[in-house]
């Protein structure tokens, strides 16, 4: 905990100086996975991407799923059940993916920060898009949070939405 | 025990004629999958209610399933129970798999002393087993096909291809990809053209928990098309039938065509 508050701290002040010196688009998502009183718990998989109003996916940020092999086999067996992302790009990528994919996390808030500089944000085009999380859990729900933004940004803003089952709190964070 | 196959057949095919009740369908444990050689499981029945297994169970001896590269496909584990048939498939491909019962038969009825006569089979059986001087003849012939389609990974289209027989469905919007509050539209065709002014009727499964069918009806249009909003997720069922003259050979004046479908409808 103590280590997590100066990382955070350090990060902090990482931040600010970068700030001061470079222009760099930033794009942060917060996460939160609800603690859920059920008999039978399961992580739930969890894909977060970007579309635009289309509908067509432009990004995938990140996608969290059992990668190990189980008693019922790979986890990729369950990524349909991520039914909008599975339709719009989930299908068409060969799992894993570098950078993209990674396992299944535990209740709490998760917070994963992406630059314009970098894939997979690197020339996105300036235009209309809709953040969205889908969330699904093995003998659980499914739900679909969207927070629609503009890209690039020009001043700071964050935009909240709520979960009603499956997710929690979800952010978005944009910084010039 | 034959009778007993016989009276299936009789039953899965007279379906489209009797236009009332009984309802032939194919339903797939699941539409969309991943993996490697994933399975599905596929239950094959004929029922008053959508989706429950409550009349005879469907005969699978012409079963034809189609693999993503248009090979045909084998099902394992196939068995006919007293109110449903059921067989698995495991997708050893990725893309999209038509699964179909395609009968292609005649049917006659005669009279022997004031008694009516049915009988069933295909061409060759004909000769042998229906007496042809027999009083007041009739022979139709039947084309009937009853779908359903299920994907692995990315769909694709060349199972999809229509044989030019019968009635047939060529999804404009992917089978395997229906969402509830979005448009398909389907064009269809028989014999391989396009046929306009033909009515489907569309049911979402789960008819014993409501009160009513709430089917929806639909005609194709003057291209042969026709379209749906799917108003709810769900599992659909859509049928259609016609009669024409289009007989091959000339044991048969009137053709009998029927089609039905089960697609998946899945919530945004």
């Amino acid at each position: 905990m103590v280590r997590c508050f100066f990382s955070a701290l350090a990060g902090l002040m990482l931040a600010y100086c970068s700030c001061a010196t470079t222009q760099a688009e930033q794009l942060s998502v917060s996460v939160e996975i609800p603690q859920l009183n059920v008999s039978e718990y399961h992580r739930p998989y969890v894909a977060i991407w970007i579309e635009e109003p289309s509908s067509k996916t432009v990004r995938d940020l990140s996608v969290w799923y059992q990668m190990r092999q189980g008693k019922e086999g790979h986890g990729t067996k369950w990524l349909p059940d991520l039914r909008q992302w599975w339709r719009r790009s989930g299908r068409y990528l060969e799992m894993p993916v570098d950078g993209v994919t990674s396992a299944t996390r535990p209740v709490g808030k998760h917070v994963l920060e992406f630059s314009h500089e970098q894939a997979p944000l690197k020339d996105l085009p300036a235009g209309s898009y809709t953040l969205v999380v889908e969330a699904v859990r093995e003998v659980g729900g499914r739900e679909l949070v969207k927070i629609p933004f503009q890209w690039p940004v020009d001043a700071p803003q964050t935009k909240d939405a709520k979960g009603d089952s499956e997710l929690g709190g979800v952010s978005l964070t944009l910084k010039p | 025990m034959v009778r007993f196959c016989l009276l299936t057949i009789v039953f899965a095919c007279l379906v489209p004629l009797t236009a009332s009740a009984h309802k032939v369908w194919l339903l797939p444990s699941q539409t969309t999958l991943s993996g490697n050689d994933p399975w599905v499981t596929v239950d094959a029945a004929v029922s008053n209610d959508l989706f429950y297994f409550n009349h005879v169970p469907l005969r699978l001896d012409n079963l034809q399933i189609i693999a993503p590269d248009g090979s045909p496909a084998e099902a394992q584990n196939q068995a006919t129970g007293k109110y449903r048939s059921v067989f698995d498939l495991q997708l050893q491909q990725s893309g999209t798999y038509r699964i179909a019962v395609v009968n292609n038969g005649l049917f006659a009825t005669w009279e022997v002393d004031g008694q009516r006569k049915r009988w069933r089979g295909n061409r060759e059986a004909f000769a042998s087993e229906v007496p042809q001087d027999a009083k007041d003849l009739k022979v139709t012939e039947s084309v009937g096909r009853i779908e359903t389609f299920v994907t692995n990974g990315v769909p694709n289209e060349t199972a999809l291809q229509p044989t030019g027989v019968g009635i047939e469905v060529v999804s404009l919007t992917h089978p395997n990809d229906q969402y509830a509050g979005e448009e398909s539209r389907f064009r269809v065709l028989v014999d391989g053209e396009p046929a306009a002014g033909l009515a489907f009727e569309i049911v979402r499964g789960g008819t014993r928990y409501r009160n009513a069918l709430d089917e929806t009806t639909v005609t194709t249009d003057e291209k042969g098309e026709f379209a749906v909003t799917w108003a709810e997720p769900g599992m659909y069922w859509l049928e259609t039938s016609k009669q024409d003259n289009k007989v091959q050979g000339t044991l048969a004046s009137t053709r009998r065509l029927s089609y039905a479908a089960t697609l998946e409808v899945l919530p945004q």
